[in-house]
Protein backbone atom coordinates (compact mmCIF):
# COMPACT_ATOMS: atom_id res chain seq x y z
CA UNK A 1 0.00 0.00 0.00
CA UNK A 2 1.98 3.25 -0.89
CA UNK A 3 1.49 6.59 0.67
CA UNK A 4 -0.21 8.44 -1.22
CA UNK A 5 -0.40 11.61 1.23
CA UNK A 6 1.97 13.20 4.10
CA UNK A 7 -0.80 11.71 6.73
CA UNK A 8 -1.96 8.58 5.20
CA UNK A 9 -1.81 5.65 7.39
CA UNK A 10 -3.98 3.22 5.54
CA UNK A 11 -5.86 2.75 2.43
CA UNK A 12 -8.46 0.50 1.16
CA UNK A 13 -7.78 -1.80 -1.85
CA UNK A 14 -11.16 -1.54 -3.77
CA UNK A 15 -10.54 -3.45 -7.30
CA UNK A 16 -8.01 -5.16 -9.03
CA UNK A 17 -7.41 -4.87 -12.56
CA UNK A 18 -4.88 -7.55 -13.13
CA UNK A 19 -5.56 -11.19 -12.27
CA UNK A 20 -3.38 -13.83 -11.12
CA UNK A 21 -0.79 -14.78 -14.22
CA UNK A 22 -1.77 -11.89 -16.28
CA UNK A 23 1.81 -10.21 -17.56
CA UNK A 24 1.61 -6.75 -16.18
CA UNK A 25 4.18 -3.43 -17.26
CA UNK A 26 5.80 -0.91 -15.63
CA UNK A 27 3.51 1.57 -15.69
CA UNK A 28 0.32 -0.40 -15.89
CA UNK A 29 -2.51 0.00 -13.59
CA UNK A 30 -2.76 -2.99 -10.82
CA UNK A 31 -5.47 -1.74 -8.80
CA UNK A 32 -7.40 0.98 -7.61
CA UNK A 33 -6.99 2.34 -3.44
CA UNK A 34 -9.72 4.19 -1.76
CA UNK A 35 -8.49 7.16 0.36
CA UNK A 36 -9.21 10.21 2.16
CA UNK A 37 -8.26 11.66 -1.16
CA UNK A 38 -10.35 9.69 -3.44
CA UNK A 39 -9.83 6.38 -5.65
CA UNK A 40 -6.17 6.41 -7.08
CA UNK A 41 -4.88 4.16 -9.45
CA UNK A 42 -1.79 1.69 -8.51
CA UNK A 43 0.74 1.40 -10.71
CA UNK A 44 2.92 -1.01 -11.25
CA UNK A 45 6.65 0.01 -11.41
CA UNK A 46 8.36 -3.20 -12.48
CA UNK A 47 7.48 -5.47 -15.17
CA UNK A 48 6.81 -9.15 -14.82
CA UNK A 49 3.90 -11.62 -13.97
CA UNK A 50 1.82 -10.87 -11.46
CA UNK A 51 2.25 -13.91 -9.29
CA UNK A 52 -0.08 -13.41 -6.53
CA UNK A 53 -2.75 -11.29 -4.75
CA UNK A 54 -1.93 -10.77 -0.88
CA UNK A 55 -4.64 -8.40 -0.30
CA UNK A 56 -8.21 -8.55 -1.52
CA UNK A 57 -10.63 -6.05 -3.01
CA UNK A 58 -12.37 -4.34 0.04
CA UNK A 59 -9.26 -4.73 2.34
CA UNK A 60 -8.15 -1.90 4.46
CA UNK A 61 -4.16 -2.53 5.54
CA UNK A 62 -1.46 0.12 6.69
CA UNK A 63 0.55 1.72 4.07
CA UNK A 64 3.50 -0.26 3.20
CA UNK A 65 1.50 -3.31 3.32
CA UNK A 66 2.60 -5.53 0.23
CA UNK A 67 -0.09 -5.80 -2.13
CA UNK A 68 0.78 -8.83 -4.30
CA UNK A 69 3.67 -10.20 -5.88
CA UNK A 70 4.95 -10.08 -8.95
CA UNK A 71 7.55 -12.22 -10.46
CA UNK A 72 9.86 -10.39 -12.45
CA UNK A 73 11.38 -11.92 -16.41
CA UNK A 74 14.01 -14.29 -15.08
CA UNK A 75 12.60 -14.70 -11.22
CA UNK A 76 12.19 -18.27 -10.08
CA UNK A 77 8.16 -18.52 -8.87
CA UNK A 78 7.65 -18.36 -5.32
CA UNK A 79 4.62 -20.43 -5.94
CA UNK A 80 4.22 -23.31 -8.38
CA UNK A 81 1.11 -23.53 -10.70
CA UNK A 82 -1.46 -21.87 -10.95
CA UNK A 83 -2.61 -19.71 -8.06
CA UNK A 84 -4.04 -20.82 -5.23
CA UNK A 85 -7.74 -22.31 -5.12
CA UNK A 86 -8.15 -20.51 -1.82
CA UNK A 87 -7.42 -17.17 -2.80
CA UNK A 88 -10.74 -15.33 -4.12
CA UNK A 89 -10.90 -13.98 -7.46
CA UNK A 90 -10.56 -10.43 -7.94
CA UNK A 91 -14.10 -8.64 -8.19
CA UNK A 92 -15.04 -7.77 -11.67
CA UNK A 93 -15.55 -4.42 -12.44
CA UNK A 94 -19.51 -4.13 -12.34
CA UNK A 95 -19.35 -5.68 -9.21
CA UNK A 96 -20.11 -2.89 -6.27
CA UNK A 97 -16.78 -2.90 -3.73
CA UNK A 98 -16.56 -0.84 -0.92
CA UNK A 99 -14.96 2.56 -1.64
CA UNK A 100 -15.70 2.38 -5.28
CA UNK A 101 -18.08 3.47 -7.14
CA UNK A 102 -19.68 4.79 -10.58
CA UNK A 103 -21.43 7.68 -10.75
CA UNK A 104 -23.46 10.26 -12.14
CA UNK A 105 -21.91 13.96 -11.89
CA UNK A 106 -25.69 14.62 -10.06
CA UNK A 107 -25.23 12.03 -7.88
CA UNK A 108 -21.87 12.76 -6.68
CA UNK A 109 -22.94 16.60 -6.20
CA UNK A 110 -26.00 15.06 -4.05
CA UNK A 111 -23.73 12.95 -1.76
CA UNK A 112 -21.26 15.40 -1.19
CA UNK A 113 -24.39 17.76 -0.10
CA UNK A 114 -26.00 15.40 1.67
CA UNK A 115 -23.46 13.82 3.66
CA UNK A 116 -24.16 10.37 1.43
CA UNK A 117 -20.82 7.70 1.18
CA UNK A 118 -21.42 6.64 -2.16
CA UNK A 119 -19.60 3.18 -1.39
CA UNK A 120 -22.63 2.28 0.80
CA UNK A 121 -24.93 3.44 -1.93
CA UNK A 122 -26.01 0.50 -4.63
CA UNK A 123 -26.82 2.12 -8.04
CA UNK A 124 -29.82 1.13 -10.25
CA UNK A 125 -28.27 3.06 -12.99
CA UNK A 126 -26.61 1.35 -16.87
CA UNK A 127 -24.41 -1.09 -15.25
CA UNK A 128 -24.35 -0.47 -11.56
CA UNK A 129 -23.93 3.58 -11.68
CA UNK A 130 -25.50 5.40 -9.05
CA UNK A 131 -28.30 7.93 -9.87
CA UNK A 132 -29.54 10.81 -8.22
CA UNK A 133 -32.45 9.09 -6.65
CA UNK A 134 -30.47 6.46 -5.38
CA UNK A 135 -28.13 8.84 -3.66
CA UNK A 136 -31.80 10.99 -2.51
CA UNK A 137 -33.31 7.38 -1.44
CA UNK A 138 -29.84 6.62 0.80
CA UNK A 139 -30.14 9.79 2.17
CA UNK A 140 -33.58 9.25 3.24
CA UNK A 141 -32.66 5.54 4.99
CA UNK A 142 -29.80 7.94 6.71
CA UNK A 143 -32.25 10.50 7.82
CA UNK A 144 -34.62 7.19 9.43
CA UNK A 145 -31.79 5.30 11.23
CA UNK A 146 -29.47 8.42 12.12
CA UNK A 147 -31.68 11.18 12.68
CA UNK A 148 -28.12 13.31 14.00
CA UNK A 149 -27.30 12.62 9.89
CA UNK A 150 -25.24 13.89 7.88
CA UNK A 151 -22.34 11.13 8.85
CA UNK A 152 -19.06 12.76 9.55
CA UNK A 153 -16.82 10.63 7.66
CA UNK A 154 -18.66 12.23 4.12
CA UNK A 155 -15.90 12.81 1.58
CA UNK A 156 -15.74 16.45 1.90
CA UNK A 157 -15.42 16.00 5.64
CA UNK A 158 -12.11 13.48 4.98
CA UNK A 159 -10.63 15.34 2.82
CA UNK A 160 -10.70 18.47 4.68
CA UNK A 161 -9.30 15.99 7.73
CA UNK A 162 -6.42 14.73 5.18
CA UNK A 163 -5.94 18.46 4.32
CA UNK A 164 -5.75 19.31 8.03
CA UNK A 165 -3.86 16.63 9.09
CA UNK A 166 -0.75 17.49 6.73
CA UNK A 167 -0.79 21.00 7.55
CA UNK A 168 -0.39 21.03 11.30
CA UNK A 169 2.16 18.57 10.73
CA UNK A 170 4.05 21.01 8.37
CA UNK A 171 3.44 24.13 10.53
CA UNK A 172 4.45 21.74 13.90
CA UNK A 173 7.49 20.38 12.53
CA UNK A 174 8.58 22.54 9.45
CA UNK A 175 10.03 25.70 10.44
CA UNK A 176 9.29 28.25 7.38
CA UNK A 177 10.47 31.18 5.88
CA UNK A 178 9.09 33.13 3.48
CA UNK A 179 9.99 35.69 0.58
CA UNK A 180 8.18 37.44 -2.09
CA UNK A 181 9.60 39.24 -5.22
CA UNK A 182 7.36 40.79 -7.84
CA UNK A 183 8.17 39.84 -11.58
CA UNK A 184 7.81 41.94 -14.75
CA UNK A 185 5.50 39.63 -16.95
CA UNK A 186 5.82 42.61 -20.03
CA UNK A 187 8.02 40.25 -22.17
CA UNK A 188 6.50 36.71 -21.08
CA UNK A 189 2.52 37.38 -21.54
CA UNK A 190 3.59 39.52 -25.31
CA UNK A 191 4.95 36.62 -26.07
CA UNK A 192 2.73 34.19 -25.36
CA UNK A 193 -0.18 36.17 -27.18
CA UNK A 194 1.71 36.31 -30.16
CA UNK A 195 2.18 32.89 -29.90
CA UNK A 196 -1.23 31.94 -28.77
CA UNK A 197 -2.65 34.11 -31.73
CA UNK A 198 -2.77 31.98 -34.85
CA UNK A 199 -3.25 28.61 -32.64
CA UNK A 200 -6.60 26.89 -32.08
CA UNK A 201 -7.84 27.10 -28.89
CA UNK A 202 -6.94 23.35 -27.93
CA UNK A 203 -3.25 24.17 -28.59
CA UNK A 204 -2.93 27.23 -26.67
CA UNK A 205 -0.95 27.80 -23.94
CA UNK A 206 -2.17 29.06 -20.33
CA UNK A 207 0.03 31.84 -18.18
CA UNK A 208 0.87 29.21 -15.74
CA UNK A 209 2.61 25.94 -17.96
CA UNK A 210 4.91 29.05 -18.62
CA UNK A 211 5.00 29.52 -14.21
CA UNK A 212 5.71 25.40 -13.90
CA UNK A 213 8.00 25.47 -16.10
CA UNK A 214 10.48 28.35 -14.71
CA UNK A 215 10.00 26.72 -11.26
CA UNK A 216 11.25 23.54 -12.32
CA UNK A 217 14.06 25.14 -14.20
CA UNK A 218 15.16 27.38 -11.47
CA UNK A 219 15.71 24.36 -9.24
CA UNK A 220 18.38 23.03 -11.31
CA UNK A 221 20.42 26.07 -9.73
CA UNK A 222 18.78 25.72 -6.23
CA UNK A 223 18.58 21.50 -6.34
CA UNK A 224 18.43 21.94 -2.11
CA UNK A 225 14.95 22.86 -2.85
CA UNK A 226 13.72 20.03 -4.51
CA UNK A 227 14.26 17.20 -2.01
CA UNK A 228 12.46 15.77 1.00
CA UNK A 229 13.03 16.09 4.34
CA UNK A 230 13.70 12.70 5.86
CA UNK A 231 13.57 12.10 9.53
CA UNK A 232 16.84 14.23 10.59
CA UNK A 233 18.51 15.78 6.93
CA UNK A 234 16.94 16.64 3.19
CA UNK A 235 17.38 14.32 0.27
CA UNK A 236 17.53 15.91 -2.89
CA UNK A 237 15.49 14.82 -5.56
CA UNK A 238 16.93 13.73 -8.82
CA UNK A 239 14.73 14.10 -10.88
CA UNK A 240 12.26 17.12 -10.89
CA UNK A 241 8.37 16.45 -9.58
CA UNK A 242 6.48 19.34 -10.01
CA UNK A 243 3.36 19.14 -7.59
CA UNK A 244 0.51 21.66 -8.84
CA UNK A 245 -2.15 22.70 -6.54
CA UNK A 246 -5.35 21.86 -7.97
CA UNK A 247 -8.90 22.87 -6.28
CA UNK A 248 -11.56 20.23 -6.11
CA UNK A 249 -15.09 20.88 -6.93
CA UNK A 250 -16.80 18.89 -4.31
CA UNK A 251 -14.35 21.16 -1.76
CA UNK A 252 -10.69 20.54 -1.01
CA UNK A 253 -7.38 20.28 -3.10
CA UNK A 254 -4.72 17.85 -4.26
CA UNK A 255 -0.92 18.94 -5.43
CA UNK A 256 -0.17 15.52 -8.14
CA UNK A 257 2.75 15.57 -9.90
CA UNK A 258 3.93 17.24 -13.15
CA UNK A 259 6.63 14.25 -13.55
CA UNK A 260 9.85 15.71 -14.99
CA UNK A 261 8.66 19.32 -15.64
CA UNK A 262 11.82 20.78 -16.29
CA UNK A 263 12.44 18.07 -19.35
CA UNK A 264 9.30 19.07 -21.26
CA UNK A 265 8.92 21.19 -23.75
CA UNK A 266 6.04 23.99 -23.31
CA UNK A 267 3.52 21.75 -25.35
CA UNK A 268 3.96 18.70 -23.93
CA UNK A 269 4.30 20.22 -20.24
CA UNK A 270 0.52 22.14 -21.20
CA UNK A 271 -0.95 18.86 -21.95
CA UNK A 272 0.30 16.85 -19.79
CA UNK A 273 -1.01 19.91 -16.84
CA UNK A 274 -4.20 19.98 -19.07
CA UNK A 275 -5.09 16.24 -18.53
CA UNK A 276 -3.79 16.45 -14.82
CA UNK A 277 -6.35 19.07 -14.16
CA UNK A 278 -9.05 17.11 -15.89
CA UNK A 279 -8.05 14.14 -14.32
CA UNK A 280 -7.79 15.26 -10.75
CA UNK A 281 -11.12 16.70 -10.84
CA UNK A 282 -12.65 13.59 -12.47
CA UNK A 283 -11.00 11.56 -9.65
CA UNK A 284 -8.56 9.36 -12.11
CA UNK A 285 -5.14 10.21 -10.73
CA UNK A 286 -2.39 7.62 -10.63
CA UNK A 287 -0.30 6.82 -7.38
CA UNK A 288 3.26 8.59 -8.70
CA UNK A 289 1.24 11.23 -9.46
CA UNK A 290 0.32 11.81 -5.86
CA UNK A 291 3.17 10.36 -3.91
CA UNK A 292 6.32 11.72 -6.38
CA UNK A 293 5.75 15.59 -6.42
CA UNK A 294 9.62 17.45 -5.12
CA UNK A 295 8.17 20.61 -4.54
CA UNK A 296 4.40 21.76 -5.04
CA UNK A 297 3.40 25.50 -7.29
CA UNK A 298 0.27 26.88 -5.84
CA UNK A 299 -2.04 30.11 -7.14
CA UNK A 300 -4.74 32.27 -6.19
CA UNK A 301 -4.53 34.42 -9.19
CA UNK A 302 -7.40 33.74 -10.41
CA UNK A 303 -9.02 33.75 -7.06
CA UNK A 304 -7.94 38.00 -7.50
CA UNK A 305 -4.83 37.13 -5.14
CA UNK A 306 -2.17 39.20 -5.52
CA UNK A 307 0.08 36.97 -3.07
CA UNK A 308 -0.44 33.59 -1.50
CA UNK A 309 2.22 32.41 1.07
CA UNK A 310 1.60 28.13 1.37
CA UNK A 311 2.15 25.85 4.01
CA UNK A 312 4.80 23.13 3.03
CA UNK A 313 3.31 19.62 1.93
CA UNK A 314 5.84 16.95 4.07
CA UNK A 315 8.23 16.02 2.88
CA UNK A 316 8.28 18.33 0.61
CA UNK A 317 10.73 21.62 1.53
CA UNK A 318 9.57 24.17 -0.77
CA UNK A 319 6.28 25.16 -1.89
CA UNK A 320 6.06 28.11 -4.34
CA UNK A 321 2.90 30.82 -4.75
CA UNK A 322 2.10 33.15 -8.01
CA UNK A 323 -1.01 35.76 -7.40
CA UNK A 324 -2.56 37.31 -9.46
CA UNK A 325 -1.34 39.51 -12.91
CA UNK A 326 -1.65 42.86 -12.54
CA UNK A 327 -1.34 45.99 -14.29
CA UNK A 328 1.35 48.45 -12.20
CA UNK A 329 3.48 51.30 -13.01
CA UNK A 330 7.39 50.25 -14.01
CA UNK A 331 9.95 52.76 -14.30
CA UNK A 332 11.97 51.36 -17.70
CA UNK A 333 14.69 53.53 -19.40
CA UNK A 334 13.38 56.67 -16.98
CA UNK A 335 9.96 56.23 -18.13
CA UNK A 336 7.25 55.53 -15.99
CA UNK A 337 5.14 52.97 -18.56
CA UNK A 338 2.12 50.51 -17.05
CA UNK A 339 3.50 46.69 -17.17
CA UNK A 340 1.77 43.36 -16.09
CA UNK A 341 3.64 42.13 -13.14
CA UNK A 342 3.12 39.34 -10.79
CA UNK A 343 3.83 38.71 -7.22
CA UNK A 344 5.23 35.12 -6.67
CA UNK A 345 6.59 34.15 -3.33
CA UNK A 346 8.60 31.12 -1.87
CA UNK A 347 7.66 29.54 1.55
CA UNK A 348 10.95 27.46 2.41
CA UNK A 349 12.17 25.09 4.96
CA UNK A 350 14.52 26.63 7.09
CA UNK A 351 16.29 23.62 7.98
CA UNK A 352 17.38 23.41 4.19
CA UNK A 353 18.13 26.47 3.03
CA UNK A 354 18.42 30.16 3.94
CA UNK A 355 17.12 32.92 2.49
CA UNK A 356 20.26 34.12 0.69
CA UNK A 357 19.55 30.76 -1.65
CA UNK A 358 16.51 31.14 -1.83
CA UNK A 359 16.64 34.72 -2.69
CA UNK A 360 18.63 32.90 -5.67
CA UNK A 361 16.13 30.62 -6.99
CA UNK A 362 13.41 33.46 -6.71
CA UNK A 363 15.82 35.54 -9.01
CA UNK A 364 16.53 32.63 -11.16
CA UNK A 365 12.40 32.14 -11.94
CA UNK A 366 12.59 35.90 -12.70
CA UNK A 367 15.40 35.62 -15.17
CA UNK A 368 13.38 32.68 -16.69
CA UNK A 369 10.40 34.60 -17.13
CA UNK A 370 11.94 36.98 -19.21
CA UNK A 371 13.15 35.24 -21.45
CA UNK A 372 10.02 32.91 -22.09
CA UNK A 373 11.22 31.69 -25.80
CA UNK A 374 13.82 29.30 -23.54
CA UNK A 375 11.63 27.89 -21.33
CA UNK B 1 -28.99 28.11 -34.88
CA UNK B 2 -31.58 29.92 -33.14
CA UNK B 3 -30.45 32.24 -29.74
CA UNK B 4 -32.61 29.54 -27.93
CA UNK B 5 -30.45 26.58 -29.24
CA UNK B 6 -27.15 28.12 -28.82
CA UNK B 7 -27.92 28.96 -25.09
CA UNK B 8 -28.71 25.48 -25.23
CA UNK B 9 -25.29 24.24 -26.20
CA UNK B 10 -23.61 26.53 -23.81
CA UNK B 11 -25.23 25.34 -21.17
CA UNK B 12 -24.61 21.54 -22.05
CA UNK B 13 -20.62 22.69 -22.95
CA UNK B 14 -20.95 24.38 -19.23
CA UNK B 15 -22.49 21.24 -17.70
CA UNK B 16 -19.53 18.88 -18.87
CA UNK B 17 -17.01 20.79 -17.36
CA UNK B 18 -18.69 22.23 -14.11
CA UNK B 19 -21.46 18.86 -13.52
CA UNK B 20 -22.18 19.64 -10.32
CA UNK B 21 -23.34 23.13 -10.97
CA UNK B 22 -27.36 23.98 -11.40
CA UNK B 23 -27.10 25.43 -14.98
CA UNK B 24 -31.25 26.26 -14.81
CA UNK B 25 -29.72 29.06 -12.14
CA UNK B 26 -27.47 30.72 -14.70
CA UNK B 27 -27.63 34.37 -14.59
CA UNK B 28 -26.93 35.71 -18.07
CA UNK B 29 -24.72 38.57 -17.32
CA UNK B 30 -22.34 37.41 -14.48
CA UNK B 31 -18.96 36.17 -15.50
CA UNK B 32 -18.82 31.92 -15.55
CA UNK B 33 -15.81 32.32 -13.69
CA UNK B 34 -17.83 33.88 -10.71
CA UNK B 35 -21.28 31.44 -11.38
CA UNK B 36 -19.73 28.40 -11.45
CA UNK B 37 -15.98 28.54 -9.81
CA UNK B 38 -14.52 28.03 -13.21
CA UNK B 39 -10.73 28.95 -13.67
CA UNK B 40 -8.49 29.34 -16.66
CA UNK B 41 -8.42 25.61 -17.51
CA UNK B 42 -12.00 25.26 -16.82
CA UNK B 43 -12.37 28.10 -19.76
CA UNK B 44 -9.79 27.20 -22.29
CA UNK B 45 -11.39 23.21 -22.06
CA UNK B 46 -15.20 25.48 -22.15
CA UNK B 47 -13.80 26.81 -25.91
CA UNK B 48 -12.02 23.80 -27.17
CA UNK B 49 -15.41 22.41 -27.02
CA UNK B 50 -17.03 25.58 -28.77
CA UNK B 51 -14.68 25.10 -31.21
CA UNK B 52 -14.99 21.44 -31.55
CA UNK B 53 -18.74 21.34 -31.50
CA UNK B 54 -19.85 24.86 -33.14
CA UNK B 55 -16.56 25.07 -35.01
CA UNK B 56 -16.03 28.88 -34.02
CA UNK B 57 -12.62 29.64 -32.72
CA UNK B 58 -12.38 32.53 -30.00
CA UNK B 59 -9.71 34.72 -30.40
CA UNK B 60 -8.01 35.24 -26.79
CA UNK B 61 -8.68 38.48 -27.28
CA UNK B 62 -12.09 38.39 -26.98
CA UNK B 63 -12.56 35.77 -24.46
CA UNK B 64 -13.76 38.75 -21.99
CA UNK B 65 -16.91 39.05 -24.75
CA UNK B 66 -17.68 35.37 -24.28
CA UNK B 67 -17.13 35.35 -19.93
CA UNK B 68 -21.14 35.70 -19.65
CA UNK B 69 -23.95 33.38 -20.92
CA UNK B 70 -25.35 36.25 -22.48
CA UNK B 71 -22.12 37.86 -24.28
CA UNK B 72 -21.40 34.11 -25.21
CA UNK B 73 -24.75 33.58 -26.88
CA UNK B 74 -24.61 36.94 -28.99
CA UNK B 75 -21.02 36.38 -29.50
CA UNK B 76 -21.57 33.00 -30.97
CA UNK B 77 -24.85 34.24 -32.63
CA UNK B 78 -22.61 36.95 -34.66
CA UNK B 79 -19.64 34.46 -35.42
CA UNK B 80 -22.13 31.86 -37.17
CA UNK B 81 -23.97 34.49 -38.85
Amino acid sequence: MPLLGADMTAGRLVLWHKQPGDTVARGDILAEVDTDKGAIDIEVFTSGVLEKILVQAGEKVPVGTPLAIIREPGETAAVAGPPSPAMPAPAPPSTPVPGRHRASPAARKAAVALGVDLSAVQGTGPEGTIALADVERAAERGKAALPTAPTPSGPRERMRQAIAAAVARSKREIPHFYLSTTIDLARATNWLAELNAPRPVADRLLAGVLFIKAVALALRDVPELNARWDGDRAVPSQAIHVGVAIFLREGGLMAPALHDADRQPLEQLMRAFQDLVNRTRSGALRSSELSDPTITVTSLGERGVEAVYGVIYPPQVAIVGFGKIVERPCAVDGQVVSHPVVTVTLSADHRVTDGHRASAFLNKIDALLQTPERL
Amino acid sequence: MTRIELESVVRRLLGAIAPEADLSALKPEVPFRDQLDMDSMDLLNFFVAIEKELGVSVPEADYAKVSTLGGCVDYLAAALG
